[in-house]
């Protein structure tokens, strides 16, 4: 693991550089042990790193970092399975054309494809209730778009890379529009104010309406 | 509770403001709070307030705003020429408003941002521990949104202790902020930058770009060329200098995307942000690398004037 200061009041702890479900674990494990700290103001898990922010009056970058190290090599505890969240989806993206014929797919086999897994949220981040879901199946992996949209309606659902994702808010976005779905994703009123939390599960099903 | 404030006129952009919201981070919502935490908390202190009471963060112009009860506040940050009744108002100071005394601005001396605190506290819409204005979600703050000429300002409580006007926090206690070097530590890839790339950021001079807001600042000036592999996407927090693929870095301010997978190259530390904070489109900064142990240093020192504050016997 390598700890770096960002900044003097937080940190990011590397536990690896892949897109890995076990990493993810393992990054969630040990921001959920952090937030226990009384010296740790938030702890935020990434695809596989930790941004820890920390009240620099009640510890240094130095203790802290020896403190995660150590809490990283114990065994994480047994991962209880995320909550499980069924998403309908009505498949007549923007782009479902365009990404069907540069994956030489028709639109319903991207479709197919895009329902068929459990994705795993990977990280909740970016912009109010955004999560990175993934891994999306190869045959639908494309690079983002060239030039980004200014503005994604709220609700679009998009894959990029290994990646997919639904617009929580309309906001500017790289990402190729394959659907969209009607389930609000940013709830401000609850909290927490987002229905997806690192660790979950989402199956997307197709819907007419 | 007692409305002390009427807006005449709002000014450009003005917000209520707090220490923000770190833990809602993990649900993708912006931390916000003030942008000069230094000004921010002085001015609250000057007024016998909490740290944490809301106060009102003046972008670029300040408001118009008349007495409807008489009150103590405090003007902090930003120069933009404070006036009581057209007399030119004492700043970094406890001034007492008497019930119809007329608190406006004039011209922008120096400075983005100025804060106004009122004793009692801001009275405001708490959303997720908060009472700082996001306007994304229209939570926190007044209504969600930033002020308008008629809305009615609030204490949200009576004044906990006799209050005095009076107090003052001196010139060499407060930032320098006409000094726009930012110190900053390495950031986790600065490797990404070559050797150049890495002699411009911390030597190289940037400037503010019109795209400034409460999220960041674009910066113009030499272009940075990173290299290596996609990054996955991480946590981010205010003060980091990232670099996306154009080379145009970007420093990231209180109302910041929460995670994102460029290049982190610096972070300006805790002690600089109070003067990035002030930094206005057409500025220029320089990026200085610096130690933990000098962060502290600094720090400390930020924290030592606020003392001064906090116990005001002398």
């Amino acid at each position: 693991m390598r700890i770096h200061p960002l900044g003097d009041t937080a940190l990011l702890a590397e536990l690896g550089a892949k897109l890995d479900t076990a990493l993810n674990t393992r990054a969630i494990a040990l921001a959920t042990a952090l937030q226990k700290r009384r010296d740790v103001r938030q702890a935020v898990a990434g695809y596989a790193a930790v941004t820890v922010h920390f009240d620099p009056d009640q510890t240094t970058h130095d203790a802290l970092g020896a403190a995660i190290k150590r809490l990283a090599v114990k065994r994480p505890p047994m991962a209880e399975p995320g909550r499980l969240h069924r998403i309908p989806v009505v498949y007549e993206g923007q782009d479902l054309e365009e990404v069907a014929a540069r994956l030489k797919l028709t639109p319903q086999r991207v479709a197919e494809l895009h329902s068929k897994p459990i994705y795993r949220v990977f990280l909740v981040g970016f912009v109010p209730g955004w999560a990175y879901l993934g891994p999306l199946p190869e045959e639908l992996e494309l690079p983002r778009r060239h030039v980004p949209r200014t503005l994604v309606p709220a609700g679009a659902v998009a894959i990029a890379g290994r990646q997919t994702g639904i617009y929580p808010l309309p906001t500017p976005g790289g990402w190729h529009l394959i659907g969209r779905t009607s389930v609000k994703l940013f709830l401000p009123d609850r909290d927490p104010p987002c229905l997806f939390r690192a660790g979950d599960r989402v199956k997307f099903f197709a819907a007419t309406t | 509770m007692t409305v002390v404030l009427r807006v005449v006129e709002p000014g450009l952009f003005t917000t209520v403001q707090d220490l923000g919201r770190p833990q809602a981070i993990s649900s993708g919502v912006p931390p916000g709070g003030a942008m000069d935490r230094f000004a921010h908390r002085a001015a609250n202190l000057l007024v016998g307030n909490a740290e944490v009471d809301a106060t009102l963060e003046c972008t670029l112009t300040g408001p118009h705003l008349v007495a409807e009860h008489s009150c103590l506040v405090a003007i902090t940050g930003a120069d933009f020429e404070a006036r009581v009744n057209g007399q030119v108002a004492p700043t970094w100071t406890g001034i007492f408003l008497g019930q119809g005394d007329r608190l406006t601005f004039g011209a922008r001396r120096s400075g983005g941002r100025a804060y106004i605190a009122v004793a009692g506290g801001v009275e405001a819409d708490r959303w997720l521990g908060s009472v700082s204005t996001n306007l994304m979600a229209a939570r926190g703050g007044l209504h969600g949104r930033n002020l308008k000429a008629g809305d009615r300002i609030s204490a949200a409580r009576e004044a906990s202790r006799p209050v005095v006007s009076g107090h003052h926090l001196p010139v060499r206690l407060r930032p320098n902020y006409a000094n726009h070097t930012l110190f900053a530590i390495a950031g986790p890839h600065l490797k990404r930058l070559d050797p150049d790339g890495r002699t411009l950021l911390f030597g190289g001079a940037f400037k503010v770009s019109r795209e400034a807001d409460r999220m960041g600042y674009r910066l113009d000036g030499p272009k940075l060329a990173t290299s290596g592999d996609e990054l996955l996407s991480f946590g981010l927090t205010a003060g980091a200098v990232q670099v996306p693929h154009g080379g145009q870095p970007i420093l990231l301010m209180a109302d910041h995307q929460t995670a994102g997978g460029y290049a982190v190259v610096a972070t300006v530390v805790s002690a600089s942000m109070p003067v990035a904070a002030q930094l206005v489109p057409g500025d220029e900064l320089r990026f200085a690398e610096t130690t933990l142990e000098r962060a502290r240093h600094m720090r400390a020192s930020l924290a030592v004037a606020l003392d001064t504050l906090r116990n005001p016997s002398r």
